[in-house]
């Protein structure tokens, strides 16, 4: 079964001044086509080739588990941000966010401080645990909740590659600006109901 | 005793066009000047905090539980950044001589399988990272790869030449090019630096 580049869910220009075309130029045609790819190339001939992309994340290892969970997580990362986006969740996602740290101003400097700690290339996601209750788990270069107990609600991409472009060596910038314009809370709120 | 930025011993855009000049000056003044402020408000006031770097690294086990993480992170990115640029130079480029090419032959092979296999390293290392030609205990040489800041003195082997695969290192010249900026690197490798470092090691 052939992999394929999943369409953005909006314009490359959409998160601008956030986040700039030229970044969606490389991070998305490059960075995530050059994930779908390799894995592609990597499941020819192995027992792999006509699984389903989330049954490869949860089996493999190495380059194969390395390309496939990185396809799934640029994907994720997509619909985690929208244009206009920021503000707050509502509802049971904002109850739970309350129940663990209080307020969601801490939630967010907590959120912060997770992604700017995650050192070197991973992700920082906010997941819902088995308990239903929610929290924030910092994972490496290919690190995804799929493979854990928790249900992946909304991520940031830190690899440098995800902000290089527009904000340098500013993680801090760039986690905060995720928070404040880009977050995509309608998306985090399905992913908490479903 | 805090740790101070080494200044480095040629200008930004010597290395042009192989490693460009903004990069070099971010790099620098940017990246590795905040690895060293992150391990000197770490270790401030601590009876640790005038001892070399290299040091500090090759025994993380020393050091209190709450600092080792800290002193991994940030005195492993103050350790492989000094010798990063220590290890490049204008009139860099070509092959090592003498003693260091003898080693590279009998340990690893001919300058050709040594590029192939350095760059391996260099390309597989997945995520942030680094490619390193070490003296191990036994003073042979070996290629090797680390994830993020890990130094190869953290496992007993001495780094002599080390290239940084932090997308960082090469995103404003290179972006998803990795191989490229590979490839360019031997163009500015300072054989004579790296032969000084090997001799001290087996020395």
């Amino acid at each position: 079964m052939e992999h394929l580049l999943p369409p953005l869910p909006y314009e490359k220009t959409a998160l601008v001044p956030h986040i700039s075309e030229e970044t969606f130029d490389y991070h998305y045609s490059k960075h995530h086509q050059t994930y779908v790819t390799n894995l592609n190339n990597l499941i020819k001939g192995t027992e792999f080739e006509d699984s389903s992309l989330e049954d490869i994340i949860k089996k493999s290892s190495g380059g194969i588990y390395n390309n496939s969970a990185q396809v799934w997580n640029h994907t994720f990362f997509w619909k985690s941000m929208k244009p206009n986006g920021g503000g707050e969740p509502t509802g049971a996602l904002a109850d739970a966010i309350k129940a663990k740290w209080g307020s969601f101003e801490d939630f967010k400097k907590a959120f912060q401080a997770s992604a700017v700690g995650n050192f070197g290339s991973g992700w920082t996601w906010l997941v819902k645990k088995s308990d239903g209750s929610v929290d924030i788990v910092n994972m490496g270069p290919a690190g995804t909740p799929l493979t854990t107990a928790d249900k992946a609600l909304i991520t940031i991409d830190v690899w440098e590659h995800a902000y290089y472009i527009d904000y340098r060596n500013a993680r801090p910038k760039f986690v905060e600006t995720f928070l404040a314009s880009l977050a995509n809370w309608d998306f985090a709120e399905a992913n908490f109901k479903a | 005793m805090a740790y101070v930025l080494p200044p480095l011993d040629y200008a930004y855009d010597a290395l042009e066009p192989h490693i460009d000049a903004q990069t070099m000056e971010i790099h620098h003044t940017k990246h590795h000047q905040t690895y060293i402020n992150n391990i000197n408000s770490a270790l401030e006031g601590s009876e640790f905090d005038s001892k070399p770097v290299e040091d500090l690294i090759s025994n993380i086990e020393a050091l209190p539980e709450n600092k080792r993480a800290v002193v991994k992170n940030n005195g492993g990115g103050h350790a492989n950044h000094s010798l990063f640029w220590k290890v490049m130079s204008p009139n860099g480029g070509g092959e090592p001589d003498g003693a260091l090419a003898a080693a590279l032959i009998a340990d690893i092979g001919d300058f050709a399988t040594f590029k192939e296999s350095f760059t391996k390293a260099a390309l597989t290392r997945f995520g942030s990272g680094w490619a390193w030609l070490s003296v191990t205990p036994e003073k042979k040489l070996i290629i090797e790869s680390t994830g993020n800041q890990d130094s190869p003195l953290m496992e007993g082997n001495t780094p002599i030449l080390g290239l940084d695969v932090w997308e960082h290192a090469y995103y404003l010249r290179y972006q998803n090019r990795r191989p490229e900026y590979i490839a360019a690197f031997y163009n500015v490798v300072d054989w004579k630096e790296v032969a000084r470092r090997y001799q001290a090691a087996i020395a």
